[in-house]
């Protein structure tokens, strides 16, 4: 069913008697497969609101990110925590949605930096499971006016309602971006770099460790950019050839295209200098990349069996600290793994109780993030 | 303000509630002489008191787990208090209630630099967060102007601002896992010292949830490198409209300052006679300040100014040391007590939209000609959020509801404009009965759906955030007018 509207998704969440698959774009073909009737909401579109004075977008969920990307570059504007783009990665074909960035709190590199989705996302309109439509934030910067259910439904990837319209902070585009590169690194030595480039003044906004190499991104003014660029150059002294660029392509980075074509892929969250840890520990033949100066690790299974590859990953986590979820996997695997990270019984039982208050009927992408 | 009766079953139960706390905290972890658990009678916003029945400070986690499993069994309302800061009401206790105060734990329990976080129980003051890591170059970036005292449970509980989170963010944006405690005792770690949270964003439900979900007693925070160096501009013009306008460009023009403050004639004077910065007197001063070494300091004053200039700014001066910065900033973090030091007043706490500033500045004005109650303004510019400070005579018989009123009206102006009603001080009793003006009852009722997950007996943080007869059926008590 493709709704056209707030009131339509309303109408037909209530109406619904049985398990809804909600969709924007299509493009996040993530979770445990779920068998129900698909509620497409990329016709609830539109930007109905953007003040580049007050750093502010409101749009309607379905709104594609490439347009309102677009219409803040026209501003000298942007997205500042970098939305990624799953198709290339998943093989999906559509357009990833604004609904689908904040349902999944989907961000790139500049998250160790500026923060995530959920950190921009001042307001929210959803139905949830009973189809009543709320609110909650809305379109000024700094909010405490109640519960913040914003962050709440940032992340819930639609098993708590249906986003309809997200406003969200945006921040000015920058001048000049330049990457400082070191070739030939372990993950030990990427993470070491990384950690003293990030814990130092001069504003890191990327932190990868991709195909080997460290790439560092420094973003701002020209004169700016080539200071910050040498002060950290002259700090990592020691930590390998350091080279400059200003042609590192960061979408490399932030869609993890290193593993496309992979059958198998992780992502894989924990404190930075763990990340290492996580890499040592792979049972199977992987090809792994590392974002957040460590915290974020990219994991595709080469060769093995990917449910063993899955439970080795999963638990290395459970004693880390940190989540791993399947992004990519065979149907069967998974519906048969925990996709998302197993969540401690206390947390758990918090998780379900609001899934029930939420979706009292379990209609809205069951079992999606069941653990 | 109307506040529920207390409960006289829990009132006549006190010298038990009293007995079992003592079998589980030292003598002096509980407070019940009501003598002494008057120092517990309010918070900052001392408009409104009522002692608690009893008071409690525990010292560790396991101390609070103990006092709310005493109290969900008991049956007895808990409010939690980190250093009794809040302008809103947010600790203001009902007297049939058990205070949860957490200053006596103020540990800093892990400091991991190459992770860039540090970990602390929450007694812990803002302030004494920066104190603990900045001997090795490193802060914690969310200010409050009441950082020397504001306890972080409290930042937490309110998701604090503060000058800087134009380019920081509020507490939200750098808090990154607690340990909660919920009202029957139980013990649940959320979130820790990786980004992002695995499944449901609880830590982001938790952060600002005026402690009625639970009792956060430990943090992980982030915590980054100091800049190389700061500088404000002292910016004044003739109006706020000229000033807005200032503040538009420059956010427009793609430079982003760390603050971008604002203070009409009134708080200029206050301030001045406080702090001594050698504010020009203006009708609207701009302290915008910018971060980064000399070169890039100086490179983007250049640009901030050049727009100034286009404003026709009656003064323009950038701070010539760290010095005189630091008075600068003392002086627009005293603003409260400064203006307090003058006569008694109000502090409200809106958002609106940047755009909106002008419309509402003149509004304001007409406000204050028709209540007959002077009003200063002084806020966040970059981000909209504002705080006029209405001035009243407690003295007065009828002067402070008055002051409400005209607080309320300015409130939903707010709202009205496609704003809201508190952008970081919270809601907690102040702002509480204006909560229908910004949500609809479906959207109340989702934020009350958090509350019944969390404390099915809705015993914590009584009577804050939501309009009593909104709650009523929850809460399960009878109504009466104070």
């Amino acid at each position: 069913m493709v709704v056209k509207s707030e009131a339509d998704i309303a109408a037909y969440v209530a109406a619904a008697t049985g398990a809804l698959v909600v969709r924007g774009g299509g493009t996040r073909s993530v979770g445990r497969p779920i068998d129900g009737a698909v509620l497409d909401v990329s016709a609830v579109s539109g930007i109905s609101l953007y003040e580049p004075g007050a750093l502010t977008v409101v749009a309607k969920a379905g709104t594609p990110v490439a347009e309102i990307e677009a219409t803040l570059a026209r501003e000298n504007q942007r997205l500042a925590f970098e939305p990624y783009d799953l198709t290339g990665l998943l093989g999906t074909s559509g357009t990833s949605t604004i609904g689908g960035v904040l349902a999944t709190n989907a961000s790139g590199p500049r998250r160790i930096q500026a923060g995530a989705a959920r950190d921009y996302a001042l307001g929210v309109r959803f139905v949830d499971g009973a189809g009543n439509i709320v609110k909650n934030g809305g379109r000024v910067m700094k909010n405490v006016t109640g519960y913040d259910l914003v962050k709440l439904m940032s992340g819930s990837w639609g098993t708590l309602g249906v986003l309809s319209e997200v406003s969200l902070k945006v921040l000015p585009a920058v001048e000049d971006v330049r990457t400082l590169i070191i070739d030939g690194m372990t993950a030990e030595q990427a993470v070491g770099a990384m950690s003293l480039a990030l814990g130092s003044p001069y504003e890191v906004s990327g932190a990868a460790w991709i195909d080997g190499a460290v790439w560092l991104r420094f973003e701002g003014f020209e004169s700016s950019v080539a200071y910050r660029a040498k002060a950290v150059r002259d700090l990592l002294v020691g930590h390998g050839e350091r080279r400059l660029s200003g042609d590192a392509d960061w979408v490399q980075v932030r869609d993890a295209v290193p593993l496309h074509g992979a059958e198998a892929v992780w992502r894989v969250s924990v404190k930075p200098s763990d990340g290492p840890a996580v890499i040592a520990g792979l049972p199977g033949a992987c090809t792994t990349m590392m974002d957040w100066g460590g915290g974020l690790v990219w994991i595709a299974q080469t060769g093995g069996d990917a449910a063993i590859t899955h439970r080795a990953v999963q638990s290395k986590v459970a004693t880390l600290g940190g989540h791993a979820t399947l992004m990519k996997g065979p149907a069967d695997l998974r519906a048969a793994v925990p996709v998302f990270q197993p969540e401690p019984p206390g947390v758990a039982a918090l998780t379900s109780a609001l899934r029930a208050r939420f979706d009292p009927r379990g209609i809205l992408n069951p079992g999606l993030m069941a653990a | 303000m109307e506040m529920p009766i207390p409960d006289s079953t829990v009132l006549a139960r006190k010298i038990r509630v009293v007995e079992r706390l003592r079998g589980v905290l030292p003598y002096d972890a509980v407070i019940d002489d009501p003598m002494e658990t008057r120092a517990y009678e309010c918070d900052a916003l001392t408009a409104y008191r009522c002692p608690p029945m009893v008071a409690t400070l525990p010292s560790s986690t396991a101390d609070v787990s103990a006092i709310l499993r005493i109290c969900y069994e008991e049956g007895v309302p808990v409010v939690p208090r980190g250093s009794g800061t809040s302008l809103a009401g947010g600790a203001l206790p009902t007297a049939d209630c058990v205070i949860l105060g957490v200053a006596r734990m103020n540990e800093v329990l892990e400091t991991d630099y190459d992770n860039r976080f540090v970990r602390v129980q929450t007694g812990r003051t803002n302030l004494s967060v920066t104190g603990a890591v900045e001997s090795d170059g490193f802060f914690y970036a969310p200010d409050p102007s009441s950082q020397l005292a504001c306890a972080i449970a409290g930042n937490i509980a309110m998701n604090s601002g503060g000058a800087h989170c134009l380019k920081y963010g509020v507490t939200t944006n750098n808090l990154m896992g607690v340990t909660l405690v919920q009202m029957d005792g139980t013990v649940v770690e959320i979130g820790g010292a990786h980004l992002d949270s695995g499944g449901l964003d609880l830590l982001g439900v938790i952060c600002g949830s005026e402690g009625q979900l639970g009792v956060v007693t430990e943090a992980t925070l982030r915590i980054l490198h100091k800049p190389e160096g700061a500088r404000p501009v002292l910016m004044g013009f003739d109006s706020a409209e000229i000033a807005g306008a200032c503040v538009g460009d420059i956010i427009k023009a793609g430079v982003l300052p760390v603050a971008i403050e604002f203070m009409d004639k009134m708080l200029i004077e206050v301030c001045e006679d406080f702090a001594k910065a050698d504010y020009p007197l203006c009708e609207a001063l701009l302290i915008v300040e910018v971060e980064g070494s000399e070169a890039e300091i100086n490179d983007q004053l250049a640009l901030i100014t050049e727009i100034a200039k286009r404003h026709n700014p009656v003064a323009l001066r950038e701070s010539a040391s760290a010095e005189e910065s630091a008075r600068i900033w003392a002086g627009r973090k005293a603003a409260f007590s400064a203006i307090g030091r003058v006569s008694d007043y109000m502090c409200l706490d809106g958002t609106i939209p940047v755009s909106e500033l002008p419309y509402v500045l003149r509004r304001i004005g007409e406000m204050s000609e028709q209540y007959g109650l002077p009003v200063g303004n002084v806020f966040h510019a970059g981000d909209g959020n504002m705080h006029p400070l209405i001035c009243y005579d407690a003295n007065k018989p009828g002067d402070l509801e008055i002051c409400e009123e005209f607080g309320a009206e300015v409130l939903k102006l707010c709202v009205e404009v496609g704003g809201c009603l508190t952008g970081e001080h919270g809601v907690g009793i102040e702002k509480r009965d204006l909560m229908t003006h910004q949500y609809a009852p479906a959207d109340l009722e989702a934020q009350m759906a958090i509350k019944d997950v969390f404390d099915a007996k809705w015993l914590l943080n009584p009577a804050k955030v939501f309009p009593l007869a909104v709650s009523q059926s929850r809460r399960g008590m009878p109504l009466a007018a104070e």
